[in-house]
C-alpha cells in the first residue's frame, strides 16, 4: 500500500537554534532540514537566525551565508546561482523551487527549507536523484534520425517547426515538478514523472527527429505515462514557468491521434 | 551518536537504468485512457436526462413510472446510462487500485474482485431495467 506516515527513524525532530549576532536589526529565521548518514540520529529541523541586512536577497544567499559564517556542516547543492543549472532545487516554504530564484522577501515568516520531497536523502538538502536521472536516460533524450545530416550544414528547421520546442527546451531538469507529483510519490519506480515526460515530448515535438513512433511506443504504458492524473502540481511548481502537464497532455493526444 | 557497526544488506544491485526500464512498455493504455474520457463525456447528457426525468415524475403514481420505463426510448437511455456508468466506474477504480496497491498478489486480487462486483452490479441493473421494461402492461 501507499505509505502515508514516515517510518520511525525518519520522523523529523526539533533541532538546535543558532541565535543571530547581538545588534542585528532585520533578523529572519531559517528552519532547515538536517540529516546525516554518519550517525543514527533522526532528521531534525535546525533554526538559523540570519541578519538580512548582511545577506543577499535570495534564499540561496542565506544558505551560503549560513554555511560560510554559522554552520559549515550544512550541506546543499548549488552551482550557477542564476536559475540555469537546477542544482539548488529544494522545498522552500512548502513549494519546490530553486533557492537561487526564490527571494527571501516572498516568504512571510520563518523560511522553512526541506529537501525535494519523497526522494532518498544523501545528506541535509541533497536528494538522491539517481532514479530520476535513469528515467531521463531511458527516454533516449538525443536526436534519432536515419536521414544523414547535410555534410556541410546543420539539420534545418522552419521557424514554425522550431517554435514547437518553445516551452520545452528551457527545462533545466531540476526535478522540482517530478518530486511535487503525488503520482510520482506513490509510483515513482514505474511512472516516469513530469520532468522526464516533458523531455520525452521535447524529442517527440522535434521536427528533425525521426523516431517519433518508437518514442510513443516506449511511452504507451499504464505506468510510464498514464499514471499522470492531471494533478497539475508540476506546472504549479516549475521555477522556470514551464508547463509539464501540457507536454504530457500533448503526448496523450498524439497517442489517441495515431489510433485512428 | 553511535558508530555504525554493520553495513545493511543490499538485495538489488541491478543498474538504475535496468530497474527503470523494468519489464518495458506494455504498449497499451491509450484505449483505457480514451474510454475514460469518452464515457465521462457521455455521462454528462445521460445523467442530466436521468435527473430531469426523475424530477418530472416526482409524485407520479406507480403505473405512470412503469409506463415511462416501458417506452423504448427510456429503456435504451436507461441501459446506456447504466452500462456507461459501470464501464466508467470500472476504468476509474482500476486506476485507483493500481495507484495505491503495490503488492502484486493483493493488486491482482483487488482488480479481479472489483471487476466481478462491477460486472454483477451492471448485470443486476440491466436485468432490473429489462424486467420492468418488458413485463406485461400494468
Amino acid at each position: 500500500m501507499a505509505e502515508f506516515t514516515l517510518p520511525a527513524n525518519s520522523k523529523v525532530k526539533p533541532g538546535k537554534t543558532w541565535k543571530a549576532e547581538p545588534g542585528a536589526k532585520r533578523v529572519r529565521s531559517f528552519s532547515i532540514y538536517r540529516w546525516s548518514p554518519d550517525d543514527d540520529a533522526n532528521p531534525r529541523m535546525d533554526t538559523y537566525e540570519v541578519d538580512l541586512d548582511a545577506c543577499g536577497p535570495m534564499v540561496l544567499d542565506a544558505l551560503i551565508k549560513i554555511k560560510n559564517e554559522i554552520d559549515p556542516t550544512l550541506t546543499f547543492r548549488r552551482s550557477c546561482r542564476e536559475g540555469i543549472c537546477g542544482s539548488c532545487a529544494m522545498n522552500i516554504d512548502g513549494t519546490n523551487t530553486l533557492a537561487c530564484l526564490k527571494p527571501i522577501e516572498e516568504v512571510k515568516a520563518t523560511v522553512k527549507i526541506n529537501p525535494l520531497p519523497h526522494m532518498p536523502v544523501v545528506k541535509d538538502l541533497v536528494p538522491d536523484l539517481t532514479q530520476a536521472y535513469a528515467q531521463y536516460r531511458s527516454v533516449e533524450p538525443w536526436m534519432q534520425a536515419e536521414t544523414a545530416a547535410p555534410p556541410d550544414a546543420e539539420r534545418l528547421q522552419s521557424k514554425e517547426e522550431r517554435a514547437q520546442l518553445d516551452g520545452l527546451w528551457e527545462c533545466i531538469l531540476c526535478f522540482c515538478c517530478t518530486t511535487s507529483c503525488p503520482s510520482y510519490w506513490w509510483n515513482g519506480d514505474k511512472y516516469l514523472g513530469p520532468a522526464t515526460l516533458l523531455q520525452a515530448y521535447r524529442w517527440i515535438a522535434d521536427s528533425r527527429d525521426e523516431a517519433t513512433g518508437e518514442r510513443l511506443d516506449a511511452l504507451q504504458d499504464p505506468f510510464k505515462l498514464y499514471r499522470c492524473h492531471t494533478i497539475m502540481n508540476c506546472t504549479q511548481t516549475c521555477p522556470k514557468g514551464l508547463n509539464p502537464a501540457k507536454a504530457i497532455a500533448s503526448i496523450k493526444q498524439k497517442m489517441v491521434e495515431r489510433q485512428g | 551518536m553511535s558508530e555504525k557497526t554493520h553495513t545493511p544488506h543490499v538485495a538489488v544491485l541491478r543498474s538504475p537504468l535496468g530497474r527503470v526500464r523494468g519489464l518495458g512498455s506494455a504498449r497499451s493504455g491509450v484505449a483505457h485512457w480514451w474510454a475514460e474520457r469518452v464515457t465521462s463525456a457521455a455521462l454528462v447528457p445521460l445523467t442530466l436526462w436521468f435527473i430531469l426525468a426523475l424530477l418530472g415524475h416526482l409524485g407520479a403514481p406507480h403505473a405512470a413510472i412503469v409506463a415511462w420505463m416501458q417506452s423504448p426510448v427510456t429503456m435504451v437511455l436507461m441501459l446506456a446510462l447504466v452500462l456507461t456508468t459501470f464501464h466508467h466506474m470500472h476504468l476509474g477504480l482500476q486506476v485507483v487500485i493500481e495507484d495505491y496497491i503495490h503488492a502484486e498478489p493483493v493488486r491482482l486480487a483487488s482488480l479481479l474482485v472489483m471487476r466481478a462486483v462491477t460486472a454483477l452490479l451492471a448485470l443486476a441493473s440491466v436485468v432490473s431495467i429489462l424486467k420492468l421494461g418488458l413485463s406485461g402492461h400494468v
